[in-house]
């Protein structure tokens, strides 16, 4: 795997912070102790669609040890979105701190502020609230009727001018297509309509929801926040609290875990409206329940594809129609739902007449919001079950057939142009795609063209197999940004700041590499830092796959300055033309002459000898493309037709990512989301109540695996690499995510012939639809 | 509440009120390596070895214990001197954000000392109790492997 040409690229380092990790010595940012530290405990309604008449919080406040009561009434009403992304955002504003409006079980009514947890929780208890209770709204599909309740009113707009319409609940809207359906439907000798929905679920970051607040000696307000945006934290707070940036510093420490979730920002101004109050540290935990019900989720979208085809397997038209809950909220639901389009059709890029339509709609549900694959898990999961349905009906292998379709390296998608991030898009072309490979490995693992098709009974048991492929990008083009800075030390260290936003993936790692990589250097030499809005140069954050693609880059050019002012000095010193001089392992030499100087002399020479400087650099990237990585997943089920229970035998992942810098690294996160993804399709749901309330807001009723239930899992990093990327590479943190669901559903189908629409895959279900089938034959 | 518990090989007064979880009391007192990620005994973010056992720390009230042993990940290895399971986490690649480790790192530990060479699926059952997100559990499986291994060679 390793490549010759690098020293630092494709190798397997460790994880640099991963000892202090294992060993517990690193921080998250509940481990910092504050004193005399305020905490909070939020109240939350219990209906679903209600206004509050009043807050009785007199019983709490006689409490002794309670020291403040927050609610609409003495906060700043400020319309903003939580969703946490750049200036301005694409999500509509449409929420307060605090609204007098509830708009869903677990919204947010009033927060009580106490000298302890235990207190706060006692208090909370106390506050009384009555309601005036309105009909509320729980079907996406009647939000756009007339007579549907509205849950937003006029005032709430979009920053950016997009799509927006609160009088018909319609949080998002996109419409886009080209060429002529009439004509493709005419081409066409066999139209398939179906419809496929893609579930609510929940991130499951280990680490729960985080924020610690205080004043720091010169008065300036430090955030200690778990999120996966720190710049934009710094923003959105200043803004929604009256703060000014200058007086607002966000660190953010060792995560545990985003996938998304962490990218909304829901306490980061609470905490901080406490400690500006009471000029007093705050800390805010949520509760496991909390984070299910009341944080962010995956929008449920409903996709019905429509498509025409030739006997031949030609498409001849596609048509997608999205209609994405976004619950009582608009986070992202522009963004993804753009994404349940863009990220999935491009994939196939013959298609002469398409259209995508798409409608984000209001609920009085959970909230959605950013989700690790970020709408591509959901479209991905009609399109690959579509697919092999279009197989099935035209007698073609699904493989084949992929490979035969696929958009390929030097080719475009009009879609890319057509649709961007809520927005038309950019153009842009495939430069590298090992789709091709990637299948080929997943058949070969899975044993494809011994086992498909052949029903492969044992007892009541049958075994079938499912494959199913995505792409996702690296970064949105035009938008992201990244910046990095680095300083040489006396020793040739380097200090490596960066906004980038590691919340576990690695990031920290693989920047210091591409650094370490340019320089000629150790990773050891490679001092990181990350993410703190005081000391670390811009980034947009954790989210759409960007970091390795943008900030990567950013890294490569800012390390590729030092490389040029460390040539620079040691030209002078060695008195060589800089020309002549080449770096090998931290040392700059001309192999003519053999006069060479190490890092230490260098750096020395720069701080104490002649024309003294620091050798330091800043350099910052955004992108013009997004160049998809590429994923072929394939899985063997075994389904008990006695109860319908589905057993996963085996899951095999084949991933592009262009050039791997830590293949271990990208290993890992292909694994992680694979993991995410099979239980997203075996267990995981949300639950509600007649009345809209989430029932099963735990560990204990919402499952996902532990390491006992999992199957044989194989991940493979296929050579590749990306002309734009630095040193190649593209993105590999979402892609995973997107196949699991699909390809289970197709190998379910392979084995007993019932077609799943939606997920999760729970013997009821099977056994429903095998006896549903039953009795139509 | 006042009581003496020996912690990571230390006696340690701790202070605390009646209803404390173990998982509170030892954060509060800087064991800030024990980490709470549900609080319901589902995740085992919080497990410690309570005399010799895995244990998860929300579960048990402190004041149900007296003089007891308590080790938690920072008692079995630290940054200087790792334990040989430690390591082994982080040379499989088996931390992403590191928050389930502590727990994954006590939960292997009271496997090794019990059975020094685990099979595969006796890795995945002496798991169960402990949730990951991050990394699918591949290569914290294959971390415990290494580490039974390397104990092994040791010995
Ligand atoms: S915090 Fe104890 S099991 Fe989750
Ligand atoms: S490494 Fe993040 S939860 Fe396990």
């Amino acid at each position: 795997m390793m490549n010759k040409k690098y020293s630092s690229i494709g190798k397997d380092e460790k994880k640099i912070d991963a000892l202090a990790l294992a060993t517990g010595s690193r921080r998250f940012v509940d481990d910092f102790e504050l004193k005399h530290c305020l905490h909070c405990k939020l109240i939350y309604s219990p209906h679903a669609f209600a206004e509050i008449l009043e807050i009785d919080d007199s019983a709490a406040r006689a409490m002794g040890g309670v020291v403040d009561v927050l609610s609409y009434k003495n906060t700043p009403q400020i319309l903003h979105t939580s969703a946490g992304q750049g200036f301005p955002e694409p999500s509509p504003y449409d929420q307060y701190l605090f609204d007098k409006t509830v708009r869903f079980v677990g919204d947010r009514v009033a927060m009580l502020v106490a000298e302890s947890p235990v207190i706060a929780e006692a208090a909370a208890k106390k506050i009384k609230v009555r309601y005036r209770l309105r009909e509320p709204l729980f079907d996406p599909e009647k939000a756009m009727d007339a007579d549907a309740p509205k849950l937003h009113g006029a005032e709430c707009y979009t920053p950016i001018g997009a799509s927006y319409d609160p009088q018909r609940n319609l949080a998002a809207e996109v419409d886009l297509g080209f060429g002529d359906l009439k004509q493709g439907e005419s081409d066409a000798d066999l139209i398939i309509d179906k419809t496929y929905r893609a579930h609510y679920g929940s991130h499951c970051a280990i680490e729960p929801h985080s924020v610690k607040t205080y004043f720091d000696e010169e008065g300036r307000l430090v955030i200690l926040a778990s999120t996966q945006v720190p710049f934009h934290v710094r923003r959105i707070v200043s803004r929604v609290c009256e703060f000014p940036i200058a007086k607002i510093r966000v660190i953010k420490p060792r995560i545990g875990g985003g996938f998304g979730g962490k990218q909304e920002v829901l306490l980061e101004p609470l905490a901080a409206l406490v400690t500006l109050r009471h000029k007093r540290p705050a800390r805010i935990v949520l509760s496991r329940e909390e984070v299910f019900q009341n944080s962010r989720t995956r929008h449920p979208v409903r996709v019905r594809l429509r498509t025409g085809v030739k006997k031949d397997g030609r498409i001849t038209f596609l048509e997608m129609d999205s209609l994405l809950n976004s619950g009582a909220y608009g986070s992202h639901a522009l963004t993804v739902l753009s994404n349940c389009g863009s990220k999935v059709l491009p994939l196939l890029n013959k298609i002469d007449h398409l259209h995508f339509l798409g409608r984000s709609v209001y609920t009085n549900l959970p909230v959605g919001g950013a989700y690790r694959g970020y709408g591509a898990t959901q479209g991905y999961f009609a399109l690959n079950q579509h697919l092999d349905i279009l197989c099935r009906e035209l007698d073609l292998d699904l493989p084949e057939y992929l490979k035969k379709n696929h958009i390929r390296e030097g080719e475009t998608s009009r879609v890319f142009e057509a649709l961007g991030e809520g927005k038309t898009g950019v153009r842009q072309y495939v430069n590298s795609c090992k789709l091709d490979e990637c299948i080929d490995i997943c058949t070969r693992e899975i044993g494809w063209y011994e086992k498909h098709g052949k029903r492969i009974r044992q007892d009541d048991k049958v075994r079938g197999v499912g494959l199913a492929v995505a792409m996702q990008g690296s970064g949105i083009p035009l938008v992201d940004m990244g910046a990095a800075s680095i300083k040489m030390n006396e020793d040739g260290s380097f200090n490596l700041d960066i906004g980038a936003t590691d919340i576990g993936t690695g990031s920290d790692t693989i920047l210091a590499q591409i650094a370490a990589e340019v320089l000629n250097v150790d990773l050891a030499a490679m001092i990181v830092l990350s993410s703190d809005t005081d000391r670390t140069p811009f980034d947009v954050g954790a989210y759409a796959s960007s970091t390795t693609y943008v900030s990567g880059r950013a890294v490569r050019k800012c390390a590729e300055k030092i490389r040029d002012q460390i040539i620079a000095v040691a030209a002078e010193m060695l008195d060589v033309p800089a020309g002549k001089l080449q770096l090998a392992h931290a040392t700059a030499e001309d192999p003519e002459s053999g006069k060479r100087a190490d890092y230490p002399e260098i750096c020395r020479y720069a701080m104490y000898t002649a024309n003294q400087f620091q050798i330091h650099a800043v350099a910052s990237e955004f992108v013009e493309e997004s160049p998809p990585p590429f994923l072929a997943q394939t899985v063997e089920v075994e389904v008990d037709t006695r109860t319908g229970a589905v057993k996963l035998l085996k899951l095999v992942s084949a991933v592009d990512c262009g050039q791997a810098i830590n293949p271990r690294l990208a290993e890992g996160q292909i694994e992680g989301a694979a993991v995410n993804g099979i239980s997203y399709a075996m267990t995981e749901e949300y639950l509600f109540s007649p009345n809209g309330s989430m029932i099963n807001k735990n560990f204990k009723n919402y499952k996902i695996p532990t390491a006992a239930d999992l199957p044989e899992i194989k991940t493979f990093v296929v050579p590749s690499h990306e002309p734009s990327g630095p040193f190649g590479a593209k993105s590999a943190g979402e892609i995973g995510i997107n196949c699991p669901m699909p390809a289970i559903a197709n190998a379910i189908f392979d084995a007993v012939g019932i077609r799943l629409f939606e997920a999760p895959f729970t013997p009821e279900k099977v056994y429903k639809a095998m006896f549903a089938q039953k009795d139509s034959q | 509440m006042k009581r003496t518990l020996n912690i990571n090989r230390k006696d340690i007064e701790l202070r605390f009120d009646p209803a404390e979880s173990l998982l509170h009391t030892l954060r509060n007192h800087g064991y800030t390596e024990v980490k709470s990620g549900c609080e319901e005994g589902e995740c085992g973010a919080c497990l410690v070895l309570l005399n010799g056992k895995a244990v998860n720390s929300c579960l048990i009230f402190t004041s149900s214990l007296n003089g007891d042993r308590i080790l938690t990940a920072a008692g079995i290895g630290t940054l200087h001197e790792p334990h040989v399971i430690q390591q082994a986490f982080v040379d499989c690649g088996a931390v992403q954000c590191g928050f389930c480790t502590p727990g994954m790192v006590i939960a292997s530990y009271a496997l090794l000392q019990e059975n020094p060479e685990p099979t595969e699926a006796e890795v995945r059952r002496a798991l169960s109790g402990n949730l990951c997100r991050c990394t699918g559990y591949v290569k914290i499986v294959e971390a415990v492997l290494c580490a039974a291994e390397r104990l092994k060679s040791e010995r």
